[in-house]
């Protein structure tokens, strides 16, 4: 037998020539595949509706029609999709749209006896072609095949048309002796098909086989009613393999919950003694424990078992090391601190919501909606338990019976007014971008009536040419407000004033970036048909305008990496005049003897007259006397100006993988995450008089909130917890060719994926640092000093102050982040775990599992990045101060 | 033991309007062909609406709680009549706006939605009105944690609070398939609202009678 296969190129013009070369004619082969690629990849390109796809299905109707004129008298022409597509033209995943394919048979001789007199299957499983195309062909059926051959294809009993061929009956009965030698060597190997369904099936067998011999043997044709029994027969084995190979390990799924229930827990008794564990340095011995507990496991393993089961070694390793962190924990923690009431906060109770919501299919189904409606509550929630406080509005003029150390506590009124209103505008910019953000959704194939955001389709998609100039200049429109925000933001705080490599990522990288991903886009965005002459052109731009976007924005966030300052140093004034300008004595009043002490005075004492000369115009150089030493701009946002610049960098890689329409999207998330971190800097500010801060602790709302808005980005960049979902084109980004490994697409369709989880997980460490960028002039100092003089602004240098609530503050706020991701996590695995079923557990619950610890993975990695990022800046800083101090102590 | 007679005489009014309420579910039936609450939803709607709109009003008006007007005049009395109604009005919107912030259809069943909002307003801002008048700044006031002033100002955050909760608490069923007929828009947020009014109602007197000892008043 010899196989030939022709492989048709996925031009879009196929010439006649090749058809020719169909060699159909010729007598040299038993089977001859050809593969029409064009079709799937018009498909990709331009989806199902476009007239591009209906052209290259006629063009196909063509070549079928010559390849029908041409088939001999003994040729059957198979013709069959492998797989159908969405309505975006995608792939992959489970839905009907994709699943189903076409299939068409013709035979030149009359296969079939005249129609209506056999039942033709309405659908038929993929699995049937193969023993049917095998013994068509004449060879035996392949061992682990459990399809059914199609019986239409074979000449019914009786019928001597085709005196070679098998009959209906001969041909079942070949398939059924060849499923049951598969059943038993299979059963004999593997124990999962329970016992009663197996030896009914043997049952069922035994009685076919010994039906079928005794006809045969008498010389009778079988009767119809043993065919049918056969085709129940192959039909009970395929359904009782398919149920039986959805296996489920009880042990391994209770140990799973066990840790991931115990790692929460741990994430949330880490966020609440964080300076006590920063103290005391409690992490060491248990990681260590659980390193040694793991390897005495797998020894333990490899001894008795004799191999090594991986996930054994590291469950015991992770939950020995959790279950010492707690014993050790509960040691030191202060008796009687947290209850179970502090539990009962309103963001915990929302996050107990959305953890419940996890557990029914229909709020999965609506999930994008569910988050919608619960971070709206929450945001909600934040002016009017400020008001039930009676911190959102001014405090009535002064009471008699009040006591008058009260009363100094308190902000002016002024300030109060005005910080309530700066919550409220951003709360409306918040509500409103949740509003639109929802336009944004895309549609499940559960969801009825819905109808796919139109931003979704790339605009090459798009029909009509005002409509698709309009999708571009809204897109390269808010591309460039994304730019100009972020600009904007960095230019207010003083932080493009530097002469370091950050300013020439953010001056120059940035806004370049945005104008390669505006023409990309523009290119990709002209019809395949419009510019024939600059057909090279446009396919090199297409290739090289985002791979240098790519190349671009990469630099900047590697320049970013290398000098994160964004600080503008300026000396002006002789070194010995330092001790003329000293500000009141209250900084030096406690000065230390030790180079270190010494240090951290000198800082907010630097900063203070920095902060000064910025006041006074900042670049005027005529009164020399008493101006500050050295001068510093943006060193209020040291922090934050660098992690804002990774973000809105990242965000702009992030944007390139997704359809141009997608732009609004990202400029919502981008407003959305602003106002959320004003609400809660204002908040922070109105509520300061009411609790004494501890530390730099953030509390659950803002990060409850963070989360939410995390998911509810991930449904409003079109995305959505299926597979047919998935937007494969971020793949072919820069790369319309194709690739030729797996690891850069599945990275770069990753990163599309999960980009709300990534921007909203780098930009964490920023809820910490926003209500110090937006501090209340002059309210922390006057209250801790009781001195109204101090009006300076020290914002993000409190932090170098005191670097041990730094640090605590920084990992409370990360164990808060990871176990309000993680508690969604655990909900997720605990419905896939009760309902494993359920009717919808491979339709819901299965894929939103794997997409939602997919996503705290990634999630959690890019936590730690953010982290380190700042840590970074810290060290920078530190340097910076050093590189100062002698300078000026000298 | 003036407590007593207050909280009795709170109890008492609640109780009017609860069972007006009741009877605006029951009587329409006899006078209205076809009359179910879920199938002539908008119907019981506007019953329930209105009958706890002129009990409340009645009921206020009678008990002399409203605040004391400053001038006797017509024209001030006009003026303030106006101001309540624009603010009824107001509210309606608000709370409309609202909804449609929360995920409520914008355009189809719109009626249904602002239906519902004229409920809320009816069983939140007219008590507020009836209570404290048309002056924002003490409604802000009184939904602060020392600014009920009265007993009536805690029953008013009870009831008020009650209501939205019962309303937020009733958009829960709508994604679920369970197909029952009172899935369908707005009916659940009604209901939920409606119940989480009655037991404001019921609730307020209770809480005021178990705290009354922790409770004190700050003099207008």
């Amino acid at each position: 037998m010899a196989f030939s296969k022709t492989f048709i190129p996925p031009v879009s013009r196929i010439s006649c020539r090749s058809i020719r070369n169909l060699p159909v004619e010729g007598d040299d082969w038993d089977v001859l595949i050809a593969h029409f690629l064009g079709v799937d990849h018009c498909g990709h390109r331009f989806g199902p509706d476009h007239p591009a796809m209906a052209e290259k299905l006629s063009q196909m109707d063509g070549v079928i029609r010559s390849v029908i004129k041409r088939l001999k008298n003994d040729t059957l022409l198979v013709v069959m999709g492998d797989h159908g597509m969405t309505d975006t033209g995608d792939h992959g995943g489970e839905s009907q749209k994709e699943t189903d394919a076409a299939l068409f048979l013709y035979s030149s001789s009359p296969l079939f006896p005249a129609p209506g007199s056999q039942v033709e299957p309405e659908v038929v499983p993929q699995t049937d072609l193969v023993p049917t195309l095998a013994l068509l062909l004449g060879v035996p059926i392949p061992f682990s095949s459990v399809g059914q051959v199609l019986l239409p294809l074979f000449p019914q009993n009786g019928s001597r048309g085709v005196p070679t061929g098998l009959s209906q009956a001969e041909a079942l009965w070949i398939n059924v002796k060849q499923v049951n030698r598969f059943l038993e060597t299979y059963s004999n190997m593997a124990k999962d098909i329970p016992p009663d369904s197996l030896s009914q099936l043997r049952a069922d067998f035994s009685n076919i086989s010994s039906q079928y011999l005794a006809t045969v043997h008498k010389g009778h044709l079988p009767s119809p009613e043993l065919v049918v029994f056969m085709q129940n027969y192959l039909t009970a084995v395929r359904e009782t393999c398919r149920a039986s190979w959805a296996r489920f390990n009880p042990f391994k799924m209770a140990a799973g919950l066990l840790i991931l229930g115990v790692a929460c827990m741990l994430c949330y008794i880490l966020s609440e003694l964080s300076h006590v564990v920063i103290q005391e340095g409690l992490l060491k011995l248990p990681i260590l424990s659980g390193l040694v507990v793991g390897l005495v496991v797998a020894a333990g393993q490899l001894f008795s078992q004799g191999y090594l089961e991986l996930s054994w070694c590291a469950g015991a390793a992770a939950l020995f090391s959790e279950v010492l962190f707690l014993w050790r924990t509960h040691g030191v923690s202060p008796k009687g601190r947290w209850s179970p009431s502090s539990l009962l906060t309103p963001a915990l109770l929302v996050l107990f919501l959305r953890c419940a919501s996890l557990l029914s299919d229909s709020y999965v189904i609506y999930e994008g909606n569910v988050v919608t409606f619960l971070l709206f509550t929450l945001s909600i929630y934040v002016p009017l338990r400020l008001n039930w406080d009676g911190l959102l509005v001014p405090l009535p003029p002064p009471d008699t019976q009040k006591p008058p150390q009260l009363l100094s506590t308190a902000l002016p009124s002024s300030v109060v007014r005005r910080q309530a209103f700066i919550l409220l505008v951003w709360l409306g910019v918040l509500v409103g971008s949740l509003y639109l953000s929802l336009s944004f959704h895309n549609c499940r194939e559960e969801q009825g009536t819905c109808q796919p955001s139109p931003f979704l389709s790339p605009l090459s998609r798009v029909q009509d040419s005002q409509l698709r100039n309009l999708h571009y200049v809204l897109s390269v429109g808010s591309l460039a407000l994304w730019g100009y925000l972020l600009h904007r933001w960095l230019r207010h705080y003083g932080n493009l004033n530097c002469t370091s490599v950050t300013l020439f990522s953010a001056c120059f990288l940035l806004p370049l970036a945005c104008v390669c991903m505006g023409l990309h886009w523009a290119v990709s965005a002209t019809p395949e048909d419009t510019f024939r002459s600059l057909f090279e052109l446009i396919g090199l731009a297409q290739v090289f305008l985002p791979r240098t976007s790519f190349c671009l924005l990469g630099l900047g966030l590697i320049l970013l990496w290398v000098d994160p300052m964004t600080v503008f140093l300026k000396s002006r004034t002789p070194l010995n005049s330092r001790g003329t300008s000293l500000p009141p004595p209250k900084y030096r009043a406690s000065t230390g003897i030790s180079p270190q002490a010494e240090l951290h005075h000198l800082i907010p004492q630097l900063y203070q007259r920095i902060r000064h000369s910025l006041e006074d115009g900042g670049t005027e150089s005529g009164e020399a006397d008493s101006r500050p030493a050295v001068e510093a701009y943006g060193l209020g946002t040291v922090y934050s100006a660098p992690l804002v610049l990774l973000c809105g960098l990242l965000g702009l890689v992030l944007l390139l993988l997704h359809p141009e329409g997608m732009a609004l999207a990202f400029l919502l998330l981008l407003l959305e995450a602003g106002a959320m971190l004003h609400i809660h800097a204002c908040s922070t500010n109105l509520s300061s008089l009411h609790k004494h801060s501890n530390g730099f602790s953030v509390p659950w709302a803002p990060v409850v909130s963070w989360s939410l808005a995390a998911t509810q980005f991930f449904h409003a960049t079109g995305h959505l917890p299926t597979f047919p979902s998935i937007q494969w084109g971020a793949a072919f980004v820069g790369f319309p060719q194709g690739h030729t490994g797996t690891a850069l697409p599945a990275s770069l369709v990753t990163l599309n994926t999960f980009s709300a989880h990534i921007i909203f997980a780098v930009g964490c460490p920023l809820l910490l640092f926003w209500p110090l960028v937006c501090e209340v002039r002059g309210t922390r100092s006057t209250r801790s000093a009781g001195v109204e003089e101090s009006e300076d602004a020290v914002m993000e240098m409190r932090l170098r102050e005191s670097p041990q609530k730094f640090s605590s503050g920084l990992l409370q706020l990360a164990a808060r982040y990871l176990f309000v991701n993680g508690v969604q996590v655990f909900a997720s695995v605990c419905a896939a775990a009760i309902l494993r079923r359920h009717l919808m557990v491979w339709k819901v619950f299965a894929p939103k599992l794997m997409f939602e610890a997919s996503g705290f993975i990634v999630g959690s990695v890019f936590v730690i990045l953010g982290v380190i990022m700042v840590m970074r800046v810290d060290v920078s800083v530190g340097g910076l101060f050093k590189k100062l101090l002698p300078q000026n102590s000298r | 033991m003036m407590w007593d007679v207050e909280i009795r005489g709170m109890a008492s009014a609640h109780a009017i309007v609860a069972s007006s309420i009741f009877m605006a579910t029951v009587m329409p039936a006899v006078f209205v062909e076809n009359f179910s609450v879920y199938g002539s939803h908008m119907v019981w709607l506007y019953c329930v609406a209105g009958s706890v709109a002129v009990v409340n009003i009645t009921v206020f008006w009678l008990l002399g709680i409203s605040p004391p007007t400053k001038k006797n005049t017509l024209s001030y009395k006009l003026n303030r009549l106006f101001r309540s109604c624009l603010y009824f009005l107001l509210s309606c919107l608000f709370f409309h706006t609202v909804v449609v912030l929360y995920g409520a259809p914008l355009l189809e069943s719109a009626l249904e939605t602002f239906s519902l909002a004229v409920l809320l307003s009816t069983l939140t801002t007219l008590r507020c009105l009836c209570v404290l008048g048309p002056n924002v700044q003490a409604w802000i006031r009184v939904f602060s944690r020392d600014g009920a002033m009265s007993v009536w100002d805690t029953s008013l955050q009870i009831t008020t609070g009650c209501s939205v909760i019962g309303a937020w608490l009733g958009a829960f069923p709508i994604p679920l398939d369970w197909d029952r007929p009172w899935q369908v828009w707005p009916i659940s947020c009604t209901l939920g609202a409606t119940t989480g009014f009655l037991t404001g109602l019921l609730a307020a007197p209770v809480w005021i009678h178990w705290h009354r000892k922790q409770l004190t008043y700050k003099l207008k």
